[in-house]
Order: structure tokens, then sequence, then C-alpha cells
């Protein structure tokens, strides 16, 4: 790893490091990690298993692909590395991959090939029941999901720098359960706006969750770091919907590239998610996609 | 009060507002060509150049950024937006993204690299200490960053960054010519100014140093009659009563 006076580089390459100097450069880079998360701010972020629907998306304005594998099979795991190069090469964008909750060598495996971001997600599965990856140890920032203000809370605390909310993955559309954890997760932030801060502290001893993390939520009224939802938005209105119940962009199923005129689908989304607060905006984007 | 337009596509849109708003100054969200009116100055944030060229194909953006460049109105892009002001890029795969120019420069994308080789930098600039005071460094913060290679004779450099000469030599071979590869060290050059157009390759909104905000601010000051004819009332197109648009964190 290179460091000088001048310049922190957080650059970390196999062979493993000893354990202290990992977690001392993590500290070091803890700022910048966070930082990285707010690009794709105000962006929509596609799942791709394909090189074609990974330039799709990137074309149609994607601030993010995350890569899944299209073998069934596979896709309860950590993405074959080589294939991601390939991915680099197709597009400029960042890429996300997935680790199963818990497992550090995948998340250490991704690290060293270079992914932009690590979603360790629950989606894809779990290897350690018990303990979600340690992720101030890594200096590549983490996504990981949740359902509720507390998971939230619990995973940013373990290092988190993007919160997903997730609904129901599937290929049905179904964007209630969605919808219903996103304003569970912005009602309890709203509660916890409007409370002082003795009450803030018994809040999060009753919900469970580490109190500064709570008392930070709680000032600012929103969720320390970037927050998107995800589980059934193939639409530019689902996407539209979850702006305007506060989250900061949507990811989008692989379905979505099943769909007739995908290229057309996804612009829609991307400018969804911009123009959320224009009903006419919403209205051209969604014309035509059937 | 000063009113500063932010181009509102994607991106740390929100994090300029917040900076200008620390620094008692008003940002207005843009997304729509003829908001460009209302302002008298324009930042264009960092975020995914390539959504926030999208955007701005889509709603006929382009024509009326760079009208805005030509009438000589400051213009500042940090990281993305200044691959935006750029009149050459490079580094592009997928046949290249529409560029407003104004910056007589070229620039590579993603120069440093994927996210894992984003970095800190503590940059000497000694044109803006010299103007705005503080220490002689100012600590940049590089994600996904490009560069600017070369620039043109009336550009002025405000801050470079050393890299190794293989390095820069790897990145275009159409500069081939131009390489200075008597030293193991080469730089590129990371902010610049040209007449009323600003460029900062780093994220000076994630942090909490807002002398290029004051910089900025002032360039835009400089402008006499121009300056004066604005504050004419921004429509405000809201629909739905929506959560505050409160900030992130930014760090020391």
């Amino acid at each position: 790893m290179d460091e000088d006076a001048t310049v922190g580089v957080c650059n970390f390459t196999f062979p493993r490091m000893p354990v202290q100097s990992r977690v001392n450069a993590s500290r070091m880079c803890t700022s910048l990690i966070s930082s990285r998360t707010h690009m794709p701010r105000g962006g929509a972020i596609f799942e791709v298993s394909r090189i074609l629907d990974a330039k799709i998306a990137e074309k149609a304005g994607a601030c993010a692909i995350v890569l899944s594998q299209s073998i069934c099979f596979c896709n309860s795991r950590m993405i074959d590395p080589s294939l991601i190069a390939k991915f680099k090469a197709a597009v400029s964008i960042p890429i996300i991959a997935r680790v199963r909750v818990g497992h550090v060598v995948e998340a250490e495996t991704l690290q060293a090939v270079g992914v932009d971001f690590i979603d360790e997600s629950e989606i894809l599965g779990t290897a350690d029941k018990e303990n979600h990856i340690n992720k101030g140890d890594f200096t590549c920032p983490f996504i990981c999901g949740s359902t509720n203000l507390g998971e939230a809370l619990e995973r940013i605390k373990e290092g988190a720098a993007m919160i997903r909310t997730q609904g129901i993955e599937s290929i049905s559309g179904d964007i209630a359960t969605t919808v219903q954890n996103v304003r569970s997760v912005m009602e309890d932030i709203k509660l916890l706006h409007n409370m002082s801060e003795e009450e803030r502290l018994e809040f999060s001893g009753e919900i469970g969750v580490p109190s500064e993390l709570a008392a930070q939520t709680g000032r600012m009224g929103r969720l320390p770091v970037v927050h998107f939802a995800a589980g059934g938005i193939v639409t530019p209105a689902d996407a539209a919907f979850m702006m305007i119940l506060g989250c900061d962009g949507v990811f989008v199923g692989p379905e979505m590239f099943d769909w007739p005129d995908p290229y057309k689908r996804a612009r829609g989304i991307v400018e969804a998610v911009n123009r959320y607060n224009d009903p006419n905006a919403v209205v051209v984007a969604m014309s035509g996609l059937n | 009060m000063a009113v500063v337009g932010v181009l509102a596509l994607q991106g740390s849109f929100n994090e300029h507002i917040a900076a200008l708003r620390k620094i008692g100054v008003k940002g207005i969200e843009i997304r729509k060509p003829e908001q460009l009116r209302d302002v008298t100055s324009l930042i264009i944030p960092g975020g995914e150049s390539t959504t926030m060229a999208k955007l701005a194909e889509l709603h006929n953006l382009f024509p009326a950024l760079r009208e805005f460049v030509k009438m000589g109105r400051p213009v500042w892009g940090t990281c993305a937006g200044l691959i935006f002001l750029a009149n050459k890029a490079t580094g592009q795969k997928t046949g290249g993204q529409q560029l407003v120019g104004g910056l007589d420069c070229t620039v590579h994308r993603n120069f440093f690299g994927s996210q894992i080789q984003s970095f800190e930098a503590e940059l000497p600039v000694p044109e803006l200490a010299s103007k705005e005071g503080g220490p002689e460094t100012f600590r940049g913060i590089f994600i996904r960053a490009p560069a600017i290679l070369e620039v043109g004779p009336e550009v002025q450099v405000l801050a470079d960054f050393p890299v190794p000469s293989k390095r820069l030599l790897g990145s275009d071979p159409s500069l081939e010519d131009q390489k200075e590869n008597d030293e193991e060290e080469s730089k590129v050059i990371v902010a610049v100014r040209q007449g009323n157009t600003l460029g900062t390759a780093f994220h000076p909104e994630l942090t909490a140093d807002t002398r290029w905000h004051s910089y900025f601010l002032k360039m835009g000051n400089e402008i006499t009659e121009a300056a004066s004819r604005s504050c004419v009332p921004v429509e405000v197109s809201v629909c739905h009563k929506q959560p505050p648009q409160n900030d992130l964190p930014i760090f020391q």
C-alpha cells in the first residue's frame, strides 16, 4: 500500500495485510468512503447479468450497475470474479457486486478485484447467521439492505456507507412491501426528528439501535447515509413514488430487461428519479413503454 | 442575497447547495433550460457524468448551457461537471458524451481509476490561499476523478497533482509526443480557471472548507451589469408535499 506524507491512497491489494494495519487505514479512509456514496445520489442503479444490458443501462443514464450471474444455481453466491473485468471493460459507470451476508472472504475478493461498491446482500444469501461483515475493516464502500430503521442503523454502525431499504425481490413488480418498509423508516425518522435528545435516547433503547446514530438521524431528519429503495421497481412511476417518499434513488431489478424496449424503460426510470416532482415529466417517462 | 444555480440532474447538488448556504448564499436547483435565465452563475456538480449528460440531452439543456458559458457568466464544474466544461474529453467507453465546453483543455475521465482508487490529497493552492486566505493547501477529495492532461494558453492552472510519468503516457496515446519523461514524475492538472469558468477535478462540496465556493462567488461579483439584472423569482413546481431535503453529513 502506498502512503506518503501528502497523499493518503486507499488501495489494498492481496496478499492480505495484518489486521491492525487494515484497521488503521480504514479509520483514515472513513470520511472518504462515505463521501464516495454521495455520487450515486439522485440516480437509478440497475441490476444486470449481461454485458448488453449493462451497456443499455449506461446509455440510458444509470448511475451504476449491480452485477448478477444469469445461471440460476450460481445466483446464490458471489459472482465469478473473471466476469467483473468484462463488465469493467464494457462500461465506465460504477460497478457494484454482491456478497453473502457475513462472507468476509467474498468481500475481500471483490475489494481486490476492484469493484466500486460491495453490496452485502441478504437477497443473495447468508453465509454467517450471527454476524454481518465488519465493514469498517474495508476501504471499499458497502451497501446493506434493511427493512426498518433499527436494522438500517445497525448496518450503518457496522460501517455501511449506503442503505438499501428492501421490499420483495420478484418479477411480479409488487412494490407494496417496498413502500411499506420505506414508509416505516421515514416515519420513524420523523418521530426521532421531533423528539428531544432524552426522548431519542429512550427511543433508541426501545428499538435497539445505537444511541449516537439515532441522535444523529434525529437531528438531521434523515439517515446519515445515502438511502435507496429496492424491490419490484420496474416503472418510472414506481421510481418517482420512492423519490416522493424521500429516498435518494432506486435499485431496479433485472426483470426490467425482459420487458419490451428496455432502453426506453430504463431511460424513463432515470428521468423519473430526477423529475419525480413534475407529473408531466412522469407522463412522458411512462408513455409508450408497453 | 446572491442566487447561484446548481445543475440538479444527479449527484452532489444538495451538497453544493448546503455549502452555499453556509456562506449565506441561496442555491437554486436547475433542471430546465429556462431556469438558467433566473441565475447569474451556475455550478455543475459531481456525480455520474454519463447520467448527467443523458438527462441534459433529454431536456435540451446543452444549447442553454453553452449559451450561458458563451455569455461569460461564471460557471464552475466539479469532477463530472469539469468533464462537461472541457472542450475535449478522453477515456470514454461508449462513443463519448456531449460536452458543454468552455474550458480550453483536454480532460481524461476516471483518470485515477475506479472507486477503490479514490483518495484524498493536500493540494497546494497558492492562488486560492492568496485570494481567500486560510492554509496554503486544500484537502481535495478525488472520487473516480478526471484529470486535465493539457491546457490552452489562456487557462490558468490553480492546482496540479504529481503522477508517475508512465501513468500519464498510458492514459492517452495521442499525448506521447508531449511527455516529460526527463523525470520519473509528471503532473496532471486538477483545478483551472479560464475567464469566468472554473473547473476542479476534486469535490470541495464534500469538505467543510468553503474557500472554493467563496472564490467562485467572487468571480460572480466581478460581473457588473449582468449581476444587477438578476433576482427574478424562480417558479417552483412542487406538486407533492415532500419530506425536507436534509443534507448528508460531510466531513472535516
